[in-house]
């Protein structure tokens, strides 16, 4: 098997060598590829600007910069993480990588589309870049709320135009993976018979695609609104500012699920591989991410209790979103149980989803709290939000991240990292997350608002604590970084399956050839049956 | 690539009726907005719309040849349309 040209040696098309390979080429894993660099290069940008925020606010006053440019540093790490990073990271990078392979397809149905969605990210990104230098940084927050944003001097509307065209590429991914799950599964997979990160991909596909068409329309609206000044968010002029929240909301809601879907699928596709057992409920865990998708797109508007919106839309809102909750913990507890029992190997994908398990339980949690329209109103817009919203952000989508690097890393490159150096990056990051956002629970709790420059004394120490973990965040990240980017010295030295995994991935070589199998893969009747697996690690058993 | 489902062809006699009744229904609409209805109004001129849609849809577009998936996929839309349109109004009809 070893033995086979990777895709890294056969371009797509092939008459093109070098970096024209990549800019041009067709190939679903490249494409990945070249979404893993830009995406990690975006997010390593964010993060520093997340330092640099904690680092203002780590003493009380003025500590590294001006307010002004601190409210658009935070528009900008938030722009940045929610619309360059969050949101593409899974779908776009492992997504477009394994999608394909786990139905035993040789690419996605339209690679041409495929890579243009590639790049209308990159072009969204470089209009990104341009709305800082023109006319002084936005302002607003990542939310855009009008009426500040229609009438503040900075340039929103070339950064809305930059989530506008974004959005486009999202929806155009997301309609490639329906179709591909669609039409190019490999005969003998039905439905039951997927993975379930490819489940959760169709679940986060659909929302994808139904939901990013209202917030790019709306962001339309604030341009209109900006150059044209038509007064439909203008109250003296017949309009409705909080129609703006609605249809903001109406897609920023679903995207948090467009977020944390595929993190779930990827945890559960590592989960049991560790335990060596089936997956627990995989039925279950199937309808559960219909479920998120469909539920999670009726709540909305829990982010306006105290907007002024009517109290009988309050009181539905509220009811509804506790409704997501039980999908959501149907996920947990069938996670929990699948390692009941199981034969649990412990390797840093693992240790990372069950960080991954636990700070997005503490992430769920919280979000009943805010949920529930009466202590919402207490705490709404403090910073309990914040640290709710990265529990489940960073908690969970980023921790799914990482630990999604960690599980893939091999099959995509070929090559395996060393552990012990991704388990103190591991342990650092999860250690500096719970020092850095307790805090802002408790800051929350006791009524420090978001977004502020500066706060009151009784503040300062949870803010120092806050501050102080941020350091052991970004020392935990950079010495995974450096480690997996390491294992670039070594040679390519990865079996095709060094974890022990029943999907079709891990039936082909690391990394894959062009067309992604050397022969016809075999489609198992169920995707998760360690039998084999199990008896090839018995005493006696045939290793590879 | 996958395998291409053939093509369902629609008689030119059945694609010209659709396009009389297309422009026979914008003659309607025009007549309806003579007429006052009061509150009506709106319901009415997004009846004859969804009706006009449809046709466009079904014939136009080929969705009456089409399989359920694809009903489903185009039903979800809908549905999802509905909601964000009907669940803004709850807020703003008892605001």
């Amino acid at each position: 098997m070893k033995a086979t040209a990777s895709f890294f040696e056969t371009p797509e098309p092939a008459r093109f060598k070098g970096i024209l390979s990549w800019l041009i080429t067709l190939d679903h894993k490249r494409i990945g590829l070249m979404y893993l660099f830009v995406i990690l290069f975006w997010f390593l940008l964010a993060i520093f600007l997340g330092g640099l925020i904690r680092l203002e606010l780590m003493f009380e006053g003025q500590t590294i910069m001006e307010p002004e440019i601190y409210n658009s540093v935070f528009t900008l790490h938030g722009v940045i993480m929610i619309f360059l990073f969050i949101i593409p990271a899974l779908p776009a990078v492992f997504g477009n990588f394994f999608l394909p392979i786990q139905i035993g397809a040789d690419d996605v149905f339209f690679p041409k589309l495929n890579l243009l969605s590639w790049y209308l990210y990159i072009l969204g990104g470089i209009v990104a870049i341009i709305s800082l230098f023109s006319d002084g940084f936005p302002d607003t927050g990542w939310t855009f709320y009008v009426p500040f944003s229609i009438s503040t001097n900075t340039n929103v509307s070339t950064a809305v135009f930059a989530a506008f065209i974004l959005g486009m590429a999202s929806m155009l991914t997301g309609l490639n993976f329906i179709t591909t799950i669609h039409r190019m599964r490999r005969p003998g997979m039905g439905w039951m018979q997927m993975p379930l990160f490819t489940w959760s991909l169709y679940a986060t596909s659909w929302v994808q695609l139904l939901a990013t068409p209202v917030v790019s329309i709306t962001l339309v609206l604030v341009i209109l609104e900006r150059f044209f000044s038509v007064g439909l968010f203008d109250a003296t002029r017949g309009g409705d500012p909080i129609l703006y929240q609605h249809l903001f909301w109406m897609y920023s809601h679903p995207a948090v699920y467009i977020m944390i879907l595929p993190g779930m699928g990827v945890i559960s596709e590592i989960i049991p591989v560790f335990a060596r057992k089936s997956i627990f409920g995989y039925k279950a865990i199937v309808i559960s991410s219909l479920t998120i998708a469909i539920a999670g797109s009726l709540v909305w508007a829990h982010h306006m209790y105290t907007s002024g919106m009517s109290d009988t839309a309050v009181f539905v809102f509220s009811l509804l979103t506790f409704i997501v909750a039980i999908p959501s913990a149907i996920k947990v507890f069938s996670w929990v149980s699948t390692l009941y029992k199981g034969s649990i190997e412990m390797t840093p994908p693992l240790f990372l989803s069950l960080c991954f398990i636990y700070l997005f339980s503490v992430g769920g949690l919280t979000g009943l709290v805010l949920g529930a329209a009466g202590p919402d109103i207490h705490v709404h817009d403090t910073h309990f939000v914040v640290a709710h919203f990265h529990f489940t952000m960073f908690g969970g989508t980023g921790f799914a991240f990482f630990a999604a690097l960690h599980y893939w890393w091999p099959k995509m490159f070929g090559r395996m990292y060393n552990f012990k150096a991704a388990y103190i990056g591991a342990i650092l990051l999860t250690g500096g997350f719970m020092f850095h956002y307790v805090p802002m629970f408790v800051l929350g709790l006791m009524g420090m608002p978001r977004r502020y420059f500066d706060y009151l004394p009784q503040f300062a120490q949870g803010n120092f604590y806050a501050g102080f973990g941020a350091v052991f965040i970004i020392l935990g990240i950079v010495i995974m970084m450096i480690n997996l980017g390491v294992s670039f010295k070594r040679e390519r030295d990865a079996a095709a399956d060094p974890w022990g995994g029943t999907t079709l991935e891990w039936m082909t070589p690391s990394p894959p050839p062009l067309h992604n199998f050397v022969g016809e893969p075999v489609v198992d009747k169920y995707p998760y049956d360690f039998t084999r697996v199990v008896a090839k690690h018995a005493p006696g058993g045939q290793e590879d | 690539m996958g395998h291409q489902p053939s093509q369902h062809i629609i008689e030119y006699k059945t694609l010209g009726l659709v396009f009389i009744a297309l422009l026979a229904m914008t003659g309607v609409t025009i007549a309806a907005s003579t007429i006052d209805l009061g509150k009506l109004n709106v319901w009415v001129a997004l009846l004859i719309a969804s009706v006009k849609g449809s046709l466009v849809l079904l014939y136009f577009m080929h969705m009456k040849y089409e399989s359920r998936v694809l009903w489903l996929s185009f039903l979800t839309t809908v549905f999802f349309l509905a909601i964000m349109i009907s669940f803004t109004f709850w807020d703003i009809a008892f605001r």
